[in-house]
């Protein structure tokens, strides 16, 4: 399960001449080798990415925090890992704006499972005041 | 390496060897001939990049989402 670095660095530095050298022609398929490098690569670190989630999962469970703040907070570095991926690709292609509003989706999409946290702060806050509900 | 870096070779070879074909088709004059060709090819690399990414996105979802 050891990743090597080097492998990753290789790796990574082989997609960039191939895209340089396949760019001159069909920069459709320098894009297409691009996208590919970037799945690749993060489909190599995901396995020790994973038993490391694991980790954290089963300390917090010991540790008594509610199940529910992990699994937001993963979802939302989920989220905001699959936006920024997007939005690089369509910046690599020059699509500005096409890029802007994927991170505005991911950015809203965020928001929103944050919600029932920030109702859960506001509520304990609120408990906590003399004289509120 | 649990995953094949054979694919991105295989990509950057076919579009040059598209490049190449649709020079060589253009030169002889036959450019709808070299328009299909380079439509095939792109079609063939769309497969495998779609493949490669509907594998990333599902193991994002199952470490990051808890789908699946």
């Amino acid at each position: 399960m050891v990743i090597e670095i080097v492998q990753v660095v290789g790796f990574g530095l082989i997609a960039t001449f191939l895209v340089l050298v396949v760019k001159e022609n069909k920069p459709v398929i320098a894009l297409a080798i691009a996208l590919v490098a970037g799945s690749m690569i993060f489909l190599f670190i995901m396995a020790p990415l994973q038993s490391a989630i694991e980790l954290i999962i089963t300390l917090s469970g010991q540790a008594g925090i509610n199940n529910m703040y992990i699994q937001t907070l993963l979802k939302i570095i989920g989220i905001a890992y699959l936006s920024e991926f997007g939005a690089h690709i369509a910046r690599d292609a020059d699509q500005e704006s096409i890029a802007a509003k994927i991170e505005l989706a991911g950015k809203m999409l965020i928001i929103m499972l944050a919600i029932p946290i920030f109702e859960v702060l506001i509520e304990t806050v609120m408990a906590l005041l003399p004289g509120g509900a | 390496m649990a995953y094949d870096v054979n694919t991105i070779f295989q990509i950057a070879g076919i579009g040059i060897i598209v490049a190449m074909i649709h020079t060589v088709l253009k030169q002889m004059g036959k450019e709808d001939w070299a328009h299909w060709v380079t439509l095939i090819g792109f079609v063939v690399v769309l497969y495998m990049v779609a493949s490669i990414i509907d594998e990333l996105f599902q193991k994002i979802k199952s470490v990051f989402l808890f789908q699946g």
